[in-house]
């Protein structure tokens, strides 16, 4: 069959391949390039060597990101996958509604970025009117607001995985580990927690990528305000790009050191999880 | 693990904890609806009270915010570039997953470990360039956007459809080949019909991801061409004072087909999402 199918190849794999060629390969090469050149568009590029990394620094704004990043990365991916298995523990268990719940719990995921922003800028600044502030008004209310958004957001879509962790796990380990006199803490702590590791491990991975990856949340409900100090690292980027003039390879260059964090902080991740994973 | 609860009461009690949380999650999105009813002076100072004679303003906020951010015409955009973008990456990274398994060349398998380093890959990284290169190319309009979200979706489109292609036996189609049927026609009858389970997750994913997308639509066409999160932004204005009411009224439409779509196919939706997040 190889031999039929060869010589189709401009059918099955020309178009995606020249797509993923115009929308990644060439941008992909070509942003790491222009990280080492000054630009306004991509044809007037001078070679400036590492010139625009060492610019990074110049103000605090990107360690101040990285910074805010890595916070709200670490309280958002613990609360997030906290309160996710306790539902799916709770949404397991055979109780009436069962399906309602999880429908509903699922829903705001299903909301895109920007109009989860502006809902909560709703809720938030009605909130802290009674404290005659808004959301704006300290970094420490948009860092907590966008850790509430994240949570309502994300709780569902992790539940879902918890659940069907949860449910694969045999029922005859269960009833066996009950005869021999396990309480059902045990129970949680030696066969659940250690069945569902494969579902901890996707989860840890995807929360904590989609927290460095943040961007429409963070514009639509801060927009990095007071003073680009609820800044993530994709909306910096973004800003150094479109609001700065003369600063294009700045911005590039943060892209480049973007990818690299998100490269390196997802790899080992799913390296090291899988290692306590029960092999089945 | 259905462990049953032997008390009725601890039943009781978590069932009712379930739906506080319930409308704990609904509450936001109750707000919003609530709001958008309300005349734009009473939304900031009072956003939780209920609506009642003095505030209740009708339909004024749809109809000021239909018109000042043209939802229909954005409604239209939205669902242009989904439904198209949507259409094309399941079909051409298909066709492309089923060729680079069977065909085990070098080519193939670079080709494969490209989509794969894709997906780890942040958009900022590639956010300028790509745009400059769709410019170039004369891919920035409602046509050429299709092509990008093909190329940029290619990564984790190709991958799952080759985990599972993987698991597809490969005796029937040698069996259809013997039949005389050409590579095209063995695809289209014989594997295509049988990849239909993580067609529906491949295509729910994308439509959730491309229906919600800001950055890359806003760089690329949104001074022409307003989807609805472009046109949700938009409504902010350039001076960071938001028309509240008219906020209101347009998140309450940006959400409205997501649920009535969400109800709809909720099984698929939650099922792809689970299969989707445990493959990717």
């Amino acid at each position: 069959m190889e031999k039929s199918l060869k010589k189709y190849f401009p059918v099955f794999v020309l178009p995606t391949l020249i797509a993923f060629t115009i929308a990644f390969i060439v941008p992909f090469i070509l942003g790491i390039f222009l990280s080492f050149t000054e630009f306004t568009t991509v044809t007037d590029a001078k070679w400036v060597g590492l010139k625009n990394y060492l610019r990074i620094f110049e103000d605090g704004d990107f360690l101040n990101a990285l910074w805010f990043t890595v916070r709200f990365a670490l309280v958002s991916v613990i609360s997030i996958n906290v309160f996710a298995f306790l539902l799916a523990l709770l949404l397991t268990r055979g109780l009436k509604g069962t399906n309602l719940f999880r429908t509903i719990f699922f829903m705001p995921n299903l909301i895109g970025g920007i109009v989860l922003g502006y809902i909560w800028i709703l809720i938030l600044n009605g909130l802290l009117a009674h404290w005659g502030v808004t959301i704006t008004y300290d970094p420490k209310y948009g860092f907590w607001g966008l850790v509430i958004l994240m949570n309502w957001q994300l709780i569902g879509y992790m539940m879902i995985i918890y659940i069907a962790g949860i449910q694969s796990v045999p029922d005859s380990l269960i009833e066996a580990a009950k005869i021999d006199g396990a309480t059902s803490g045990r129970i949680l702590r030696s066969i659940t927690i250690p069945m569902v590791m494969p579902s901890i491990t996707i989860c840890m991975f995807l929360t904590v990528s989609n927290a460095f990856k943040l961007f429409d949340q963070n514009l639509a409900l801060t927009a990095g305000a007071p003073s680009n100090k609820t800044a993530m690292m994709a909306l910096d980027i973004y800003t150094t790009f479109y609001g700065r003039v003369g600063w294009e390879g700045v911005g590039q260059a943060k892209a480049v050191l973007f990818f690299i964090i998100v490269a390196i902080i997802s790899l080992p991740q799913v390296l090291t999880t899988r290692n306590k994973e029960v092999e089945s | 693990m259905e462990t049953g609860i032997q008390s009725k009461s601890l039943r009781i009690i978590l069932t009712t904890l379930c739906s506080i949380l319930a409308l704990i999650f609904v509450y936001p999105v109750f707000i919003v609806l609530l709001n958008s009813f309300k005349g734009k002076l009473y939304i900031s100072d009072q956003p939780f009270t209920l609506l009642n004679a003095d505030n209740f303003a009708g339909f004024e906020n749809y109809i000021s915010g239909i018109e000042k951010i043209g939802f229909f015409k954005a409604f239209g955009f939205s669902l242009w570039i989904t439904v198209g973008s949507v259409l094309a990456i399941v079909i051409f990274t298909s066709m492309t997953a089923w060729y680079i398994t069977r065909i085990k060349t070098k080519f193939c398998q670079i080709l494969y470990y490209l989509f794969v380093f894709s997906m780890i890959v942040p958009f900022q990284m590639v956010m300028f360039t790509m745009t400059k290169t769709a410019n170039m190319l004369h891919l920035d309009n409602p046509i050429g956007i299709i092509i990008i979200y093909l190329g940029f979706g290619a990564g984790l489109s190709t991958f799952m459809f080759c985990g599972f292609v993987k698991s597809v036996p490969i005796d029937v189609e040698e069996a259809s080949v013997i039949d005389g049927c050409t590579a095209i026609q063995t695809f289209r009858y014989t594997v295509f019909p049988m990849l239909k389970p993580i067609v529906i997750t491949v295509a729910i994913l994308n439509a959730m991801w491309i229906w919600n997308d800001y950055l890359l639509p806003y760089l690329l066409i949104g001074t022409d061409y307003k989807t609805i999160p472009i046109a949700i932004q938009y409504l902010k204005g350039g001076y960071g004072s938001i028309d509240m009411g008219a906020m209101m009224a347009m998140l309450v439409l940006a959400i409205l087909p997501i649920i009535i779509f969400y109800l709809c196919c909720q099984k698929h939706i939650i099922k792809g999402v689970a299969v989707g997040a445990v493959k990717g």
